[in-house]
């Protein structure tokens, strides 16, 4: 390989090793061979996936039509992996799903996420043992392919306000499906377009007269043999969007649609033949899924900012721009400072979200073995901290992404350079699964829980410090540590709620109603609850580097260590305002933190490439002309621009049948 | 307008003040309104400007084909037009020929041609050299692009590796791209639509290197349009937005040109070879600094339009249900929902206040300039560039909360938010980098500060500089004015503090450019704190001495919007206050109470003052801003225009997805 040599002079400066990161970054050596070996079953059909003209050029239908063809072959390759791999066994299923995600090759999302990421799951989760047993099969061989519909034209977050009816008919045994408006039609479901032909349906249950809420239907969409939707449906695609164009979201309206009973899916709540509506045990059992979606994410978001600051660190290896002196050289841009401040915290966030899921998810595990012992004590917790969670990494994710895309200047507004289409999926997750500000607003209605019962309840650990930031002979004397800064943002989180509280408190003593009291103090509880989970993922990437810390060689370990160093760094620097406002900090300290960011950013400078090689994305997987391994970067731009089917010709018959005229002024 | 959703209705009833009177004040007067809809009028009216297919469903290539059509089209119909009106207009921040996002979502392939390439003929040519080629610009007969940019070279110019070399004996020039990074890279219109391009150059003469400069060549056949000889010229490939633009790549191989194609209004070549200098090197900024004056307005623009849709949307979508058994409440009474909405409405106001305000000085320096006074030209620089880059960035912030504001639904296509940001996003890139931008501000800043600490004069937009010890010790005040000095203690701080850091690291034994890149996250700091006192006390002093003329009811309503502004970046720039000014913790609370009182008394006027952005349904192209809210039916039959749609069973179910599940491939 003829590599950039800019970029292989970073890579010989590199301090630590980069397979020991990487294996670490996988979960083990073992999960980095398997991945590689996967890697290595997709290249060999390198021509059919990533042949032809490059999905950009193509019109929404083609794109769509190339989706289903290369994502077929995949998705084959993956599942026979699996089958030998494991034998189908789903126990571990979030390892299946990111291996999954890894090896989406579109850059636009592939119409069978849904099927993977929400159908699977939701079945898991809601469906009795005969239900699995009968459906479960078929769908992890993907004999039928299932979306979840939810989401309404309408209706959105609320989920009550949801307008879809399924109505008990008892004489026949069987619910109807019906959509009464316009606003009712189910809206957004991916691979619901054209794809899937079963639906998890979301719908209003009705029996015996009375409206029980809402509870979750499997309903074939398509016929398995034509694809023809079946009688009473209506299905088809919303249309083009800014990002995610390969995942085929569709609509699906209902007119008086008959489903057999048994398709209520029947693990929670259950109607009995004659109608009879037996109840839950309770209702916080539908979380789990809520929960397990909102961590996928993390680890998604994850994936994609990792991808978005490979390219923008290699690039900025090879890009050279102005002179720092006279006479010498134009600079690598990844030498100016400002340039170091947009990119080395990506890396650093990839690092401190992936480890904060990680213990969440493992913390879940724990919780669901609880569960099974009807202890449901930490779930209200654990949902919280995966609403906050969810929104603060697919913020940060698509702020530092679009940052990074920003840093490449105007290639990285290029398609070739797989930016924008990596800052069109991070974006997208900001409002789906639960639209960011919504989530934080739940989040903060626990915390404000938590604060009202401060004397008597029993604290979770997640919120623990709120007692021991109040608890007199706390120490606040400012200290310019990680572990200060961390016990800084404790103190932070605590006052906002605090102040949260008493506004409210005052808002209702003039005479407002607590919901009006709650909206107007709604932008503070906002940011009360994003300085809670700021707490979390601080705290827990600390704890974890340490915990994990001791199995690295010394050279990882530096590296890992001033990573951690500087995520604490940049949003200390960052919320500075509240520190300044609600801690002992002194202008003297925040002087101190910034000259100590800086050097932090100069520490990690030879380390940059080396941290994005160690995310270990092949180019295939990547599709950057200013990412790739080799960083020949301008030879792929024109290269890729030469694909364009526009430049197939010299002249395009535009000219003669407009321009032409238009030039002689005979149009 | 039938059935206007009944919301809606509602909300236009509550308004307080004269939606007609905001319009004309918008447009600077009733005449030019009626000036404005009249062109609209003109435009909308030509049906063959209408696309069946919406543009976002069509392949790159036919999008490319379609925007030629209709630009030709387009430009026919302002042919005529000008016959009875100014064309220079077209040159000033006015909203007039925004009528052209209702022809083309995605800008049009002659962009460039009108935007760069006809004001560089006229500004930086000789009477001779433009009596010659801009009746042919205007006319068409010449299509022209600007061609700077080079692969591997962007902001520095200076590093910029196209050679126009002399040769005296044929008394031409002769171009060469020596290297794949000097390609030109991204002139919009390039690639198939342009003809003649401004190439910008290193000029070597007699043997010596002068540095760039701007030479008219021509690239195709006026007959053929196939590429001149030694031209290799293509598209660069398909982009975030701004795809039917047709951005090029463009490459010479020893190509010849007349001596006379040197624009030369500034610095000459003589037969024999004589280079004669320009009489100031400053005089070739004059395209670049008209072109980040008129992106304020562009930002106020495109404002109006990501938050004309957000604000409909959030009176006509209803959501959760605060109290049980009510009804679910528009979501435009939640206050967090006015946080994201309101600030984009008021600085939509404030950028357009500060852009005229920017333009007015542009004019007067420039016609300074005639006179061979350049005294005001870096400071117009300095403040244009940062201006630039913060205007661009924060519009960028605000449409994308404005856009999150209507869920999943800004996501579509056709919401229109999608192509707003894609334009947006490209203007804090273009025209000089955001960052690198805001270096230029912080280096006038450290220079004039240098020149005020040795008790010389500075000029009038950083006079404050010198009061800084002072404004500091003021006490503080919870008012517009208040804040407005305060932001000047901060940038006065952050710009000695900037300032310090490059001498401490200076004394360490690193060298001046070395200390600044060590210095620079904080320069960055400082110039926008700069930049910030601008637009502050600019759009606050402006407000309130054009709001004179207006209605009582209106011109409450705006004073209001520029100081949410105001009190909006005082709070997200508290730390900063309690830093550098004598802001208290108090101070803070009553400043976020003030702000939640304006959120609440602006929230009847919201769908009133978006009204009053004016911007007609076909040029804002939105199924969620209408004017009629038919938010939901919109939505609908747009999704039904996509040609998926069209058959019930895509053929790659039976191709490759029945094969897939039934286990046979």
């Amino acid at each position: 390989m003829n590599v950039n040599k800019d970029l292989q002079n970073e890579r010989n400066k590199c301090s630590f090793n980069v397979r020991e990161l990487t294996e670490f970054i996988d979960g083990g050596k073992n999960r980095t061979l398997e991945r590689k070996h996967i890697e290595k079953l997709i290249l060999a059909q390198k021509d059919e996936l990533f042949g032809g003209t490059p999905e950009d050029y193509l019109s929404h239908k083609e794109k769509y039509e190339r989706a289903i063809q290369t994502n077929v072959i995949i998705l084959k390759i993956v599942q026979d992996f699996m089958r030998d791999a494991n034998g189908g066994d789903l126990t571990n299923y979030r390892d299946v799903l990111t291996t999954l995600l890894n090896f989406v090759v579109s850059r636009e999302g592939t119409p069978f996420a849904l099927h993977f990421m929400m159908f699977l799951p939701v079945f898991l989760s809601q469906a009795d043992e005969e239900q699995q047993m009968e459906w479960l099969p078929r769908a992890w061989n993907c004999n039928i392919i299932g979306s979840y519909a939810q989401t309404e034209l309408g209706h959105g977050t609320f989920i009550r306000g949801l307008e879809t009816t399924a109505t008990y008919d008892a004489a026949t045994k069987e619910f109807v499906l019906h959509s009464p408006t316009v606003t009712s039609y189910k809206w957004w479901p991916g691979a619901l377009g054209h794809t899937a032909n079963y639906c998890v349906v979301v719908a209003q249950l009705h029996t015996k007269g009375q409206c029980h809420g809402i509870h979750s239907f499997i309903v074939q969409v398509r016929d398995e043999e034509t694809h023809m939707p079946l009688a009473g449906i209506r299905v088809g695609e919303i249309g083009a969007k800014m990002g995610l164009n390969m995942i085929n979201n569709g609509f699906i309206g209902f007119n008086h649609v008959r489903i057999p009973r048994r398709h209520l899916l029947m693990k929670h709540a259950q109607v009995l033949e004659d109608g009879t509506y037996v109840k839950s045990r309770n209702s916080k059992l539908n979380y789990g899924a809520m929960v397990f979606v909102r961590v996928v994410i993390v680890f998604d978001s994850v994936n994609y900012l990792s991808k978005a600051v490979t390219i923008a660190t290699r690039f900025a290896a090879v890009r050279r721009q102005s002179q720092l002196k006279a006479n010498e050289p134009e600079c690598q841009i990844i030498d100016f400072l400002t340039q170091q401040h947009k990119l080395f915290i990506g890396i650093a966030t990839c690092h401190a979200l992936k480890m904060t899921a990680t213990k969440l998810w493992d913390t879940f595990n724990e919780v669901q073995q609880q569960l099974r012992g009807g202890n449901l004590e930490r779930l209200p917790e654990l949902h919280a901290l995966a609403c906050c969670l969810k929104a603060v990494s697919t913020a940060d994710t698509a702020a530092l992404a679009e940052g990074g895309r920003r840093a490449c200047g105007g290639h990285g507004y290029m398609r070739s350079s797989g930016l924008p289409q990596t800052c069109a999926v991070l974006d997208a997750a900001c409002t789906f699964e639960g639209d960011n500000t919504v989530l934080l607003l739940q989040t903060a209605r626990f915390l404000v829980k938590v604060w009202r019962g401060l004397d008597t309840l029993k604290l979770t650990p997640t919120v623990a410090y709120l007692r021991t930031t109040l608890t007199e002979g706390f120490n606040d004397k400012w200290d310019n540590t990680v572990e200060g800064i961390i016990k800084g943002f404790q103190t932070v989180s605590m006052r906002k709620i605090s102040e949260c509280v008493s506004c409210m408190a005052k808002r209702m003593m003039s005479g407002m109603s607590q919901e009006e009291a709650w909206n107007m103090t709604s932008v503070q509880l906002v940011a009360a609850a994003e300085s809670h989970c700021r707490v979390i993922i601080i705290s827990y990437f600390h704890e974890e580097f340490v915990k994990v810390s001791s199995s690295f060689s010394p050279a990882l370990r530096r590296v890992m260590k001033l990573l951690v160093e500087l995520y604490t760094l940049y949003w200390a620097l960052d919320k500075l305002q509240d520190l300044l406002k609600y801690t002992s900090i002194s202008k003297t300290d925040t002087e101190q933190l910034q000259e100590r960011y800086e050097d932090t950013l100069n520490a990690l400078r030879p380390d940059a490439v080396g941290l994005v090689d160690a995310f270990d994305i092949m180019d295939e997987i990547l599709q950057s002309t200013l990412g790739a391994y080799d960083g020949r970067v301008y030879e792929r731009l024109m290269e890729e621009a030469l694909k364009s089917p526009l430049n197939a010709e010299p002249v395009n018959r535009s000219f003669h049948q407009y321009l032409k005229p238009l030039m002689q002024g005979k149009l | 307008m039938s059935s206007v959703n009944p919301d809606l209705v509602k909300e236009r009833q509550k308004c307080t003040f004269d939606v007609q009177e905001l319009v004309h004040f918008i447009d600077r007067g009733e005449e030019h309104t009626l000036e404005r809809k009249e062109l609209e009028d003109l435009v909308l009216s030509v049906k063959e400007l209408k696309d069946e297919t919406p543009e976002e469903y069509l392949s790159h290539k036919e999008r490319y084909e379609n925007a030629i059509r209709k630009a030709s089209l387009l430009f026919k119909i302002l042919q005529k037009y000008f016959e009875t009106h100014n064309l220079l207009d077209i040159f000033s921040p006015t909203n007039k020929y925004r009528v052209q996002f209702g022809v083309l979502k995605d800008v049009s392939p002659f962009l460039v041609h009108m935007g760069m390439f006809l004001p560089t003929l006229l500004h930086q040519t000789t009477p001779e050299q433009a009596a010659e080629w801009v009746p042919k610009a205007q006319s068409m007969q010449m299509i022209g692009t600007y061609a700077q940019t080079e692969l591997g070279h962007g902001t520095f110019l200076r590093g910029l590796e196209t050679t126009a070399t002399y040769d005296a004996k044929a008394e031409e020039f002769i171009l060469n791209t020596p290297t794949l990074t000097s390609f030109k890279w991204w002139p919009g219109g390039l690639a198939h639509t342009a003809n003649h391009c401004v190439v910008v150059a290193q000029l070597y003469t007699k043997g010596k290197c002068y540095g760039v400069h701007p030479f008219l060549v021509q690239i195709r056949d006026l007959e053929t349009h196939m590429p001149m000889p030694g031209i290799k010229i293509g598209e660069i490939g398909s982009k975030l937005g701004y795809n039917t633009v047709n951005n090029g790549f463009l490459g010479f191989n020893k190509v010849r040109i007349p001596r006379t194609n040197l624009l030369m209004k500034n610095a000459q070549v003589l037969k024999d070879g004589t280079y004669v200098k320009a009489k100031s090197e400053k005089l070739t900024y004059g395209t670049m600094v008209l072109i980040r004056v008129l992106i304020v307005t562009d930002m106020a623009y495109e404002l109006a339009r990501a938050s004309t849709v957000a604000v409909r949307y959030s009176v006509v979508r209803h959501q959760s249900q605060p109290k049980p058994g009510q009804p679910e409440p528009q979501i435009i009474e939640y206050v967090t929902q006015q946080h994201k909405l309101f600030i984009a409405v008021a600085t939509s106001h404030v950028y357009r206040i500060t852009g005229h305000w920017l333009w007015d000085t542009y004019y007067k320096v420039t016609s300074d300039l005639d006179k061979g006074n350049l005294e005001q030209l870096p400071e117009l620089h300095a403040v244009s560039c940062c201006l630039k880059a913060v205007c661009s960035r924060d519009a960028s912030i605000h449409i994308d909360d404005c856009r999150l504001a209507c869920g999943g639904h800004g996501y579509m296509k056709s919401s229109s938010f999608p192509f707003i940001q894609a334009i947006v996003t490209a203007s804090v890139t273009y025209e000089g980098e955001y960052t690198v931008m805001m270096l230029q501000t912080a280096r006038y800043l450290m220079k004039t500060l240098k020149q005020a600490l040795s008790g010389k004069a500075i000029t009038s937009t950083v006079a404050y500089l010198l009061d800084f010890d002072k404004n500091s010790n003021r006490n503080w005040q919870n008012t517009p004015e208040g804040i407005v000095i305060g932001f000047q203690a901060i940038a006065a701080g952050l710009t000695k503090a900037a300032y310090d850091e490059i001498e401490k690291h200076e004394k360490t034994g690193l060298d001046y450019e070395d200390s600044w890149n060590q210095a620079s996250v904080q320069l960055v700091r400082a110039s926008e704190a700069h930049c910030r006192v601008i637009i502050c006390e600019k759009s606050w002093l402006e407000a309130q001495r054009l709001t004179k003329s207006l209605s009582p009811a209106l011109s409450k309503v705006l004073l209001e919007l520029v100081e949410l502004y105001i009190i909006y970046w005082a709070l997200e720039k508290k730390g900063d206050f309690l830093v550098y000014t004598k802001m208290q913790k108090d101070d803070v609370m009553q400043l976020q109470q003030r702000y939640e009182e304006l959120l609440a008394v602006i929230r009847p006027n919201a769908v009133g003052l978006v009204d009053g952005f004016d911007i007609r349904d076909e040029i804002l192209n939105s199924t969620l801003g209408a004017y009629d809210g038919r938010v939901y039916e919109r939505l609908m039959e747009e999704a039904l225009k996509s040609p998926l749609n069209a058959e019930p069973v895509n053929t790659s179910f039976h191709q490759y997805l029945k094969p897939f599940m039934t286990a046979k491939l």
